[in-house]
């Protein structure tokens, strides 16, 4: 079981992912968009929206800090475990709240708006269970880690060590088989979460417009040669030549 | 020297009788689908009025076009590039349904599907965004028709709020009284400006300026909807599709121009007060006119940056740049050309926002008219209307405000134009002689009123609409490939010398 979940899943995750985003690139770019319903609601989204986001940024920066820096480095420098927790929880609490109050007005607004309830997707239901799902156990574990009623379990040679070892193609799946259930699901549903993004409107976070920082303001493009008169015919539809 | 070439249109707003049927016509092909309810790529306007979306002028609110920043540079009113991104989550400025309307229908079925009973059935209007019952239908896309609840919501038109501020001194307001006011139509769709903000807003990089013909399209495909263009438009001529999550916008009937054909809305425009026509610019002075540093001055520099058609440099310098020769043949006898540069009859939409609007309107001069015949004098009377442009301050400073940035002198130029055509063709029409002291007020010969009676007045069909067609150049490779029997049966031969013509009369301006 533990190599299945550990050290099969998160491969599974990751090529659907990647293929996943190519297959929308590929045939779907059109759904390819935000769905923003700000038309419809602006005065709770202009709150909940960036308080979302903004957090939503700085938890993966956290998340990237302390699943990739390894212990021995913080050591190194001479960072005792306890203030290093001092400084994780305070910065993460901080962007983690701002997320949770953001999802909660976005969630909130998309039930009782009824126009955004309306523009609601199919996708989203399973989203919003997977993203919601996965915030709450990150707070549950925090809290259960922090106030130590997982004992002195540190994540840092636990968690951190397995998804470093994914990425040397020999998963310590024994590892995060011994990790407390709180972290077990966190990590469950964040995989589910990247299973989702290619399919879902989440895939919109692969557009971020850097772009629009380096590029003239006025865009020229030339008509499509792929609409004129001389366009090669398309399979099924070739002339006979007569 | 860098020609681009544009099809562009102007509207003469004397004859627009507010009949609707550019908009109808219009949503019927392109937005009578869900997610465009509330979409109107053409509507028509009565001002006064607050217009659609409501207040859509007021750019403090909306923050739609372009400033001019301290050093002489452009910047997007809303901010620059990295303010943008950084209100991606949220664009503070993003109008909502209710600023246009909540589009609605009616529970017919109820009529059709009621049983047999003793009670009438009702048909409620319901959303059709949300298919939830409205109690009360309190706006609609064209709630201010004819000055519908005028003296309520008319002076809520930033315009209106605007003159009244300047007349203040004088103490005399613009009044709604429906005897004391003056109103006039204003059709509009998107400007297809020379310097677009929407396109300019864009982060996806999704909407382009067509190198070709100079549309504004919305690539669907790379729309992302983070609808900072919907907001950057000063004219809100971009929507938001809140089914598919994508920008949308007027097309400029592209598919029908590509081929030769009118817009849509041009087509079926019972007054005939729409004209077509391709206007040569300089690309490289664009960016300079819209910066110069007084918006008065803008109407003058974007004059400035189109080119003369007949200009042997610029026909050489378009030649370089790829245009082809039917283009140059079009853009010599381009309507839209001889309305803007030869009579300068039409001026741009808002200026002020400094985007070089595309789509330009010939001011109306019937509430002058309309007043002078009030008070029982001759209402075509060169002198009479003269002399009511000058009198009648508000309708004209109105006017100043819509297409000069309030710069009436100009406003005062053009309908003085309008008001010498119809005296000096008052005469004509009357068998009189010819009072070539009219024409010469305006600055124009006998001859140029009469060209102008004929393209504003007459407004034929191949007059008003001039267009090249974007795959002239294949169609002829594919004639000299398959060459037809060149013999017609109605040849000139056939009729003894004398070509037909097919009931069509000859264009106004041969090539």
């Amino acid at each position: 079981m533990d190599l299945i979940l550990w050290g099969a899943f998160p491969y599974v995750v990751v090529v659907l992912l990647v293929s996943g985003l190519i297959w929308r690139a590929r045939y779907d770019k059109f759904g390819w968009t935000t769905h923003s319903t700000q038309v419809h609601e602006s005065r709770l989204l202009r709150i909940g929206s960036p308080l979302f986001h903004f957090g939503m940024a700085f938890v993966v920066v956290g998340h990237v800090v302390g699943l990739l820096i390894p212990k021995t480095w913080t050591d190194a420098v001479g960072l005792s475990d306890h203030t290093y927790h001092l400084l994780a929880v305070s910065t993460g609490s901080v962007a983690g709240v701002a997320a949770a109050v953001g999802i909660g007005i976005l969630v909130y607004r998309r039930f009782k708006v009824p126009a955004v309830r309306q523009a609601t997707l199919k996708s989203d239901h399973l989203m919003y269970t997977f993203l919601l799902g996965a915030m709450a156990l990150g707070i549950v574990a925090t809290l259960l880690n922090s106030t130590g009623a997982t004992g002195d379990y540190n994540y840092r040679e636990g968690v951190s060590l397995w998804f470093r070892s994914l990425f040397t193609f020999q998963p310590d799946y024994a590892l995060m088989g011994q990790a407390p259930v709180a972290f077990q699901l966190h990590v469950l549903f964040g995989l589910g979460l990247f299973l989702l993004i290619p399919f879902s409107r989440l895939v919109h976070m692969f557009s971020a417009p850097l772009k629009y920082l380096f590029r003239p303001y006025v865009v020229y493009r030339s008509r499509d040669p792929q609409q004129l008169a001389h366009r090669p015919s398309r399979r099924g539809w070739e002339k006979v030549g007569s | 020297m860098r020609v681009m070439a544009q099809v562009a249109m102007v509207m003469n707003l004397d004859k627009c009788i507010g009949c609707h049927t550019c908009s109808v016509t219009c949503k019927q092909a392109w937005t009578n689908r869900k997610g465009t309810e509330y979409v109107w790529f053409n509507n028509v306007e009565t001002l006064p009025g607050q217009g659609y979306p409501r207040r859509w002028e007021d750019q403090e609110k909306w923050k739609g076009g372009w400033e001019r920043t301290r050093s002489g540079r452009l910047r997007l009113k809303a901010g620059g590039k990295a303010k943008r991104l950084g209100q991606i989550f949220a664009n503070p400025e993003m109008p909502q349904i209710e600023d246009y309307y909540q589009p609605w229908t009616y529970e017919y079925k109820n009529l059709t599907e009621a049983p047999a009973g003793d009670d009438m059935p009702v048909a409620r209007p319901v959303s059709q965004v949300t298919g939830e019952p409205i109690d009360k239908i309190e706006w609609g896309p064209n709630w201010e028709d004819n000055l519908g609840g005028g003296p309520e919501h008319a002076v809520k038109d930033p315009l209106v709020e605007k003159v009244n501020t300047i007349r203040d001194q004088v103490g005399e307001q613009i009044r709604m009284e429906f005897e004391q006011s003056f109103m006039f139509y204003l059709p509009r769709v998107c400007e297809h400006c020379l310097n677009p903000a929407c396109v300019s807003a864009c982060p996806s990089g999704a909407m382009y300026k067509r190198v070709e013909d100079g549309i504004v399209l919305v690539d669907q495909d790379q729309c992302r909807g983070w609808r900072m263009c919907v907001s950057s438009c000063p004219y809100k001529k971009v929507y938001f599709n809140h089914s598919t999550g994508k920008a949308e916008k007027c097309t400029f009937c592209f598919p029908r121009v590509e081929v030769g054909l009118p817009t849509v809305c041009s087509e079926t425009c019972v007054g005939r007060m729409r004209y077509l026509g391709v206007m040569l610019y300089d690309a490289d002075k664009v960016t300079e006119a819209a910066a110069v540093e007084d918006e008065q001055d803008l109407y003058p520099a974007q004059l400035g940056a189109f080119l003369d058609p007949h200009d042997p440099a610029v026909i050489a310098a378009a030649r370089a740049n790829g245009i082809t020769d039917e283009w140059l043949d079009a853009a010599r006898r381009s309507p839209i050309y001889d309305l803007i540069c030869t009579y300068q009859v039409a001026l741009p939409l808002h200026p002020e926002y400094r985007t070089m609007p595309m789509v330009w309107y010939v001011p109306p001069l019937s509430p002058v008219v309309d007043a002078v015949a009030a008070t029982g004098s001759d209402g075509e009377d060169a002198g009479n209307l003269f002399g009511a442009i000058d009198a009648m301050r508000i309708p004209v400073e109105y006017l100043a405000e819509l297409l000069a940035a309030g710069d009436t002198y100009v406003v005062d130029a053009v309908l003085r134009r309008m008001a010498a055509m119809r005296a000096y063709m008052r005469r004509v029409n009357l068998k009189q002689p010819r009072d070539e002291s009219i024409a010469a007020a305006v600055g124009l010969t006998g001859e140029e009123i009469e060209d102008m009676f004929r393209l504003l007045a007459i407004a034929k069909y191949e007059d008003r609409y001039v267009i090249p067609t974007a795959a002239r150049a294949d169609a002829d490779a594919l004639a000299d490939t398959h060459p037809l029997d060149d013999s017609c049966p109605v040849s000139a031969q056939a009729l003894g010398g004398s070509r037909p013509l097919l009931n069509l009369s000859p264009t106004r301006r041969s090539a």
